[in-house]
């Protein structure tokens, strides 16, 4: 019923508000984090307060805009939407603008960190790692990696857009929808999947393309040409287990770092 | 590698570098994309895409999570990328002191994100009176200085690896006589280790998480005895 009475954002309006929000960590920083960036995206819809650029209530506005803001940066977008019609169209107190701002940012960041950075982001890459194990070239897997990851991506920015301008200050409750609630915990179900299949398939193509000394033996076990691919999956498991053990107190990319030095070392001395 | 190749490198850094945070965030900056583009430019694709391959299983256990420090891999794989396919010699050695070269970058690269960030904060401290008369055109500065300066940072990261690491690579690879096949063996174990345990970490607490790795992993194997 409430989506029906809500005007639209005019389309340019929301045009720009899509282009600022790609740069809406451009000026990221410890004291405020993402405010300049919210302030720079919410600006197009505050030219439409009583009084245009030069009005009272514009520069007050924005003032309160480029605040202190934390979330997301994809998800920000429902925050700029819905910042832009509480100013606009609801036109809430101050304080209480401000408040709205503050209860944002904790749903914002953590949904989209669960969402993107822990669940799209990995799946879109393993569907790419995948690619690759099955053969595909630099073109396709490169292509067909960006595709998927962004048309996540720029649909969830434009979605958010939409979602806050239409809600408003009550955005909250659209944070329930199927896909942030569940879709973090179907993604981690597919990147578990993804993980186990294309990691051997994309060590194998890696091993394919080196001569190998042993492979002549390692045709001769049981196992066939891809012994040597199971033997290193083993070890791989083994570090792997080592480093999740170890979560939280080394990362694992510092350990590779040391073994690739060594390795770097042990290739000069010989 | 010439000079023009190493300004046309940090070039390419530079628009990669700002894709990790400030612009776009289309994850154009990701090894297994960033990678393949320098390879492109250096010659050979493909090359790009396996140099690229190996530092995106490295890079998959780093979430870009707002407030915390982590290697930035854009200029990291430009580095990579570009150190592998310009490569004189031994083409394992190459990919060896490539990733190397592309790890060290990545570790340097996260530095250089932190200062930017002080450095970002500083110029926002210093607008702030401007900022609370909610003057549009110093919003404006702030983000395109914000992303000036990061574009600079990727461009001086990468031509200051590359001109730094073109040389030793070079050196290395001389003299580097370990054998082929346990340096690539090596690298795709620690390379499927690292992306391995990062799946596992973000992911095994989800219902039956644990069993659709097994599941995944039994197809891959029995993908891999095919005949």
């Amino acid at each position: 019923m409430e989506n029906q009475t809500v005007r639209p954002l005019p389309f340019l309006t929301a045009t720009r508000m899509v282009i600022r929000m790609l740069a809406v960590q451009a000026s990221w920083n410890y004291e405020t984090m993402l405010g300049t960036g919210i302030g720079f995206s919410v600006e197009p819809a505050l030219r439409n307060l009583p009084g245009g650029r030069a009005g009272q209530a514009y520069h007050e506005a924005l003032a309160r805009e480029t605040h202190y803001f934390n979330a997301h940066p994809y998800l920000a977008a429902v925050a700029v939407g819905a910042l832009a019609r509480v100013e606009l169209d609801e036109r809430l107190p101050p304080a209480q603008i401000e408040r709205f701002r503050i209860a944002l940012c904790g749903p914002l960041g953590s949904v989209g960190d669960r969402l993107v950075w822990a669940g799209w982001l990995p799946f879109t890459v393993l569907v790419a790692l995948l690619a690759y194990g099955l053969g595909g070239g630099p073109v396709l897997v490169s292509t067909f990696f960006l595709v998927i990851y962004n048309a996540g991506h720029i649909g969830l920015r434009v979605w958010g857009l939409n979602t806050g301008w239409t809600h408003g200050k009550r955005v909250a409750g659209s944070l329930a929808t199927p896909i942030l609630r569940r879709g973090p915990e179907y993604l981690a179900r597919a990147v578990m999947g993804l993980s186990g299949l294309a990691l051997p398939l994309a060590a194998a193509r890696i091993l394919g393309h080196s001569e190998m000394p042993i492979a002549d033996t390692a045709r001769r076990t049981a196992l066939g040409p891809h012994a040597l691919v199971f033997l290193l999956l083993a070890i791989a498991a083994l570090l792997g287990l080592a480093l999740v053990k170890l979560h939280g107190r080394v990362d694992g990319w510092r350990v590779a770092l040391l073994i690739v030095v060594l390795l770097a070392l042990h290739s000069v001395a010989t | 590698m010439t000079l023009t190749m190493i300004l046309m490198f940090a070039l390419l850094g530079a628009f990669l570098g700002l894709d990790v945070v400030s612009f776009p965030q289309a994850m154009l900056s990701r090894p297994i994309v960033a990678s393949t583009i320098a390879g492109t430019l250096g010659g050979s694709a493909s090359d790009g895409l396996l140099a690229g391959v190996f530092l995106e299983m490295m890079a998959l256990e780093t979430l870009p999570v707002g407030a915390s420090r982590y290697p930035e891999w854009g200029t990291a794989s430009v580095v990579g990328g570009a150190l592998y396919v310009s490569r004189e010699g031994d083409a394992t050695s190459a990919l060896l002191f490539a990733m190397l070269g592309a790890m060290i970058t990545a570790w340097v690269g996260g530095w250089s994100m932190y200062a930017l960030r002080r450095l970002n904060g500083r110029w926002t401290k210093r607008a702030l009176p401007a900022l609370e008369a909610g003057d549009a055109s110093v919003v404006t500065w702030l983000q395109l200085r914000g992303l000036g300066a990061d574009l600079l940072r990727g461009f001086a990261l990468t031509a200051l690896a590359l001109a730094l690491l073109v040389p030793l690579t070079t050196i290395a690879i001389a003299y580097g006589h370990g054998d082929s096949a346990t340096i690539r063996a090596v690298l795709v174990a620690v390379a499927v280790s690292i992306a391995g345990s990062a799946a596992w970490k973000l992911s095994h607490g989800s219902r039956h998480g644990p069993w659709f790795f097994v599941g995944g992993l039994a197809i891959g194997c029995a993908m891999l005895l095919r005949p």
